[in-house]
């Protein structure tokens, strides 16, 4: 009785030395799961996540306090890729957060256009060029679409457009038809 | 010429020709039309920049577009008139989209531009005869159009050890090959010459289907007897897809093309038998390319045929003049495996559109049923690969697994579609995922541009407000100081006031040296300024 | 946008329900004979069969909202009931095979997602569920010619359970060959001796009447592996395993182990590998795949047959296969062209 208590003690005497060890050791600095998910995620820095912008989504998943459906710009492809990196099951996209729509950008109307920087200020990539009294423009290859500028404007000045589709960005469909014996006719 | 060995290929379909119906007679040329439609992009690449305005009058032959990137092809007017408009119009796509073209009001003279001809070539270097081959809008003719110059390049190697003459032409109904080696079969073989002097090539195959004798015959006949020395033309069997550039190297050659790469890693390169006779005469007439043979056919046109028609003459006018019937219901440029819909006829011939098939719709199409896993698919597929795991795969969105199992490898040549029996339309899935993928890199690059961006940003705004902490610290310091030296010196306040009084004096005394308006004064007025002046220096005097 | 359909846009006209009736008229002339040495039970079998699995079917889409007319003209509901009443024995109530044709369609098949996608084969999962749960009827079976039941009394039997007068269903119905054969060789007899006893039970080659019952669906299978229906690999490895198996045990021991052409004509060897196992929606998709999966069910055969606790194994041995299917398949994936760079 004795001879089993002393070894199983010592064993895990053993053992827990050997894992503080290795928790010093072998520790690495910084959370490298957060870098993957935020490599995952869209940039679109728009917070419809409810987070302000896509690291503390991020970081939030990370830490367990956000789903990995919150993000509308994202999809289901983000969902799907986020469900695999993070070995969970993927779920549908919480709809309270956003629907997932087209990709767009924003342009500005420069009859109207004041000058006042506040949109400047709000775009999280910059993407809007100008400065105070003198005229402001979007540039639309660096656009997200994440419609922050689009409140702030005062004089309602900023509209949204669809991204004009060319030859090479056109995707062919997935094949639908009211042939397909395999979709619900209802 | 000797008999070669061939090799089998994989898979691959025997499908019904329909190909005498477009050959009973010889190739005519088109006539003019009245307006050409030349759109910028009609090649693989970058789209070519106008050099032209609208206004302007262009010769047969000038270029209208020129090429800046590397890919990419310059467009020449296929006749002379003037330049009307340079806007967006319909092209032959499956997508309907319009993109930017150069219209041109033909003006019925033909007027050609200056050509310079190069029959001494031999004695060219290869980079320069690239060039002209570039500078000529020489793209591949077979169908999809990558610039050819560029695959007259030898690589480092400098030789190559196989030229092919892609003259198969496998897929039913298309017969404009064919007619192009029975007709100009001299032609087609100085194009081969003039591009196996480009590759150095050592060996040079010309490739025809063994259902077309004539255009063999002819071509044998065209040799010269030196030619057939290095010149093999040879009967493959008739298949579809025998023509595909990699199952015909594997044909010819017994080597197989590596998955993801090209056929010059393994010393082979193909090119299409009207590419080559297109570069006879960019080369020796000094001619760019502004014309192709086009095979128009089909149930919906009463007298099929081939037609000698120049870049940007709309299809419906050529279907018109081949008798167009009730049956015209469906238009597809290219063959009825490998071709797209277009959904009006009113798009202009580009340098790719080989083939306008006008047939009726498919009365009663059938239903597309689940997949009962038969395997047909994949005994078919002349790529060796899974059809079926393809199709659940990219169903279920699945892109990762779907390159694992070679998804890019796929030709899209249709033979998988054409036996299942459930009628699943395999090769749209695959089309759909391939460009899924690419769409999803695309958005990839830009989201890590997006973050790059507002990570700057993030740093600016750090940085703006550290410069302002800095600034107010360096500010507050500053006051300190000045106030430290109040307290401590009066003698320096005194002397600090004393400097400023004097500073003030001497602007003041600066002010008042120069005197004006001193000529042609009065007696009165000159007593007068120096009872002021006196008066002045006494009271300087006191203070 | 959804309307754009790419190329191919012709098509050859091969359809599912083509290749499904060529399948069911490829097993008429095995079923004649059937109906020659074992009287009409199987045809009330089919009957009955049939028009439960198609009623099951209509009902089943229409809760799943699928349309209805595609899936009923492919013909697969109706081969699958034809197959199980083909296993069933001849002289059984009529709920035995509505039941099992039932359970085929809705559980094995429907249950799974429909057409494609059960990975089971939906007849021998009917087959096996009444095999277990009604073994007394399932294992009753009637002595080839010997009977002296018309069709009127076979169908009294299958509706009412009445058999004619002066005849009682235990005097009746006696094993099969093959498992009058295990029963006798655990005694202790040597097969010669159990063949030379009964003339009624063993024929030439096989059990009396079933080799011929074989020999038939031998030639019908021949027939669609030469119309292109079925491919060849699939039989060729299920008959070749268990002939190899077979000739193995017999050579070492002609008087306990059955010979090679006893098992391959005798109980449902030959409807099995040209029909059953062929079933393509649950077998392997790969050649070589093909190949391991034929071999796998003819070894389990010659195993469960010698050695398990059933007289027939084909059901057994095809579920047990149709498990290891996506194994087979995922690691029998074939080189793609230009993979190895060489021909």
């Amino acid at each position: 009785m004795l001879t089993t208590i002393i070894a199983i003690a010592t064993l895990a005497i053993i053992f827990g030395l050997v894992l503080g060890f290795a928790a010093i050791r072998f520790k690495v600095e910084g959370d490298p799961i957060v870098d993957k998910i935020d490599s995952v995620l869209p940039q679109t820095q728009c917070g419809q996540c409810t987070f302000p912008g896509c690291r503390p989504y991020a970081e939030a998943i990370a830490k367990g306090e956000a789903d990995i459906n919150q993000c509308p710009p994202g999809g289901e492809a983000v969902i799907n890729e986020l469900a695999d990196l993070l070995g969970v099951d993927p779920k549908p996209l919480n709809e309270e957060h956003g629907e997932h729509t087209d990709k767009t950008v924003v342009y500005i109307d420069e009859d109207i256009c004041i000058g006042c920087t506040l949109c400047i200020q709000a775009c999280p990539v910059d993407a809007i060029v100008g400065a105070a009294k003198l005229m402001h423009t979007v540039i639309e290859d660096e656009c997200t679409g994440c419609d922050l500028c689009i409140p702030v404007c005062p004089v309602d000045c900023i509209y949204i457009k669809p991204v004009t589709e060319t030859i090479s960005t056109w995707k062919w469909p997935l094949p639908g038809s009211s042939l397909n014996a395999e979709k619900e006719s209802s | 010429m000797m008999s070669m060995r061939l090799w089998k290929i994989f898979g691959g379909l025997k499908l019904p020709g329909f190909k005498s119906m477009s050959m009973s007679q010889a190739t005519q040329p088109a006539p003019l039309p009245k307006t050409l439609t030349l759109p910028l992009k009609q090649h693989i690449g970058i789209d070519a920049e106008p050099v032209v305005k609208v206004g302007d009058t262009v010769l047969k032959g000038q270029m209208i577009a020129t090429s800046g990137n590397y890919v990419s092809a310059p467009v020449h007017a296929p006749s002379s008139g003037k330049v009307t408009a340079i806007k967006k119009h319909r092209i032959p796509h499956p997508s309907g989209i319009e993109t930017d073209c150069i219209i041109i009001e033909t003006d019925g003279e033909e007027r050609w531009v200056e050509c310079k001809e190069h029959s001494n070539y031999r004695q060219l270097d290869a980079k320069t005869l690239r060039d002209i081959i570039r500078e000529a809008g020489i793209v591949g003719l077979g169908g999809a159009g990558f610039p050819s110059f560029i695959k007259l390049d030898a690589g480092s190697s400098n030789m190559i050890d196989t030229l092919i003459l892609n003259g198969a032409e496998c897929e039913p109904y298309i017969t404009c090959d064919a007619m192009l080696m029975q007709e100009q079969s001299r032609k087609v073989i100085d194009g081969l010459n003039i591009m196996r002097h480009a590759l150095q090539a050592k060996h040079c195959i010309i490739a025809v289907e063994d259902n077309k004798r004539a255009a063999h015959t002819m071509l044998v006949n065209a040799l010269h007897d030196h030619e057939a020395e290095y010149i093999d033309v040879i009967q493959v069997p008739t298949l579809y897809p025998a023509g595909g550039e990699k199952q015909l190297i594997k044909t010819l050659t017994g080597k197989e093309v590596p998955s993801n790469g090209l056929p010059i890693n393994i010393g082979v390169v193909c090119h299409n038998v009207a590419t080559a006779a297109a570069t006879a005469t960019a080369v020796l007439e000094g001619k760019p390319l502004i014309s192709r043979y086009v095979t128009i056919t089909g149930e919906g046109v009463d007298h099929p045929c081939n037609l000698d028609v120049l870049f940007g003459t709309p299809f419906s006018e050529l279907i018109n003049l081949c008798g167009r019937n009730s049956h015209a219901e469906q238009f597809i440029m290219g063959g009825p495996m490998m071709g797209f819909e277009i959904s009006n006829d009113d798009v202009p011939v580009i340098k790719t559109s080989n083939c306008i098939l006008v047939k009726s719709e498919n009365p009663t199409p059938d239903y597309i049923m689940p997949c009962i896993r038969c395997g047909q698919c994949a005994e078919v597929c002349p790529a060796q690969l899974l059809p079926q795991q393809l199709y659940w795969y990219s169903r279920a969105k699945n892109f990762d697994k779907t390159q694992d199992y070679n998804l890019f490898d796929c030709i899209e040549c249709g033979c998988c579609s054409y036996v299942c029996p459930s009628h699943i339309p395999l090769v749209q899935y695959f089309r759909f995922a391939k460009t899924e993928i690419w769409t999803q890199e695309q958005e990839k690059e830009k989201s890590d541009i997006a973050r790059q961006r507002h990570e700057f940003r993030q740093f600016r705004m750090e940085r703006k407000k550290a410069e302002n902490e800095e600034r107010k610290r360096q500010k507050r310091e500053l006051l300190k100081k000045v106030n430290k030296e109040k307290d401590n010196s009066e003698d320096a306040k005194k002397a600090a006031i004393e400097a400023a009084m004097a500073r003030v004096k001497a602007r003041r005394e600066a002010q008042h040296t120069a005197q004006e308006n001193t000529d042609n004064l009065t007696d009165e007025q000159k007593h007068l300024i120096a009872e002021i002046d006196s008066r002045r220096k006494k009271a300087k005097d006191k203070s | 946008m959804s309307d754009i359909h790419s190329s191919p846009y012709i098509q050859n006209n091969e359809t599912i329900s083509r290749m499904m009736l060529a399948v069911i008229y490829a097993l008429i002339p095995g079923t004649l004979v059937y109906i020659h040495f074992f009287g009409f039970g199987v045809l009330i079998n089919i009957f009955i069969a049939v028009i439960t699995a198609i009623a099951c079917e209509v009902i089943i889409l229409k809760i799943r909202h699928r349309p209805v007319k595609p899936f009923i003209y492919d013909g697969t509901a109706v081969l699958t009931a034809i197959l199980l009443a083909l296993a069933l024995p001849t002289l059984t109530p009529w709920w035995l095979a509505a039941l099992g044709a039932a359970f085929a369609i809705i559980i094995a098949k429907h249950l799974y997602g429909g057409m494609g996608y059960n990975p089971f084969n939906p007849a021998m999962v009917g087959y096996a569920m009444l095999l277990i749960a009604f073994p007394k009827e399932m294992t009753a079976w009637i002595p080839a010619e010997t009977h002296g039941l018309n069709f009127s009394d076979t169908l009294n039997y299958s509706l009412f359970e009445i058999l004619p007068a002066g005849m009682s269903y235990d005097a009746l119905t006696m094993a099969t060959p093959l498992d009058s054969i295990k029963t006798q060789l655990s005694l202790g007899y040597t097969l010669d001796e159990i063949h030379n006893s009964s003339a009624t039970l063993f024929g030439n080659i096989a059990g009396y009447g079933w080799e011929w019952i074989n020999i038939m669906f031998l030639i019908g299978g021949l027939i669609l592996i030469f119309i292109k229906v079925i491919s060849w690999h699939i039989p060729a490895a299920m008959l070749g395993s268990l002939a190899f198996m077979a000739m193995l045990f017999n050579f070492s021991d002609a008087g306990s182990y059955s010979s090679v052409s006893f098992h391959l004509f005798g109980g449902a060897a030959m409807l099995g590998a040209f029909f059953i196992a062929t079933d393509p929606v649950t077998a392997a998709a790969s050649t070589k795949g093909r190949l391991i999966y034929g071999a796998g069910i003819g070894i389990l055969i010659y195993i469960i047959r010698t050695w398990g606790g059933y007289p027939d194994a084909i059901a057994f041995s095809v579920l047990l296969m149709n498990m290891a299917v996506p194994m087979i398949d995922y690691y029998t994936k074939p080189a793609v062209f230009g993979a190895t760079g060489k021909s």
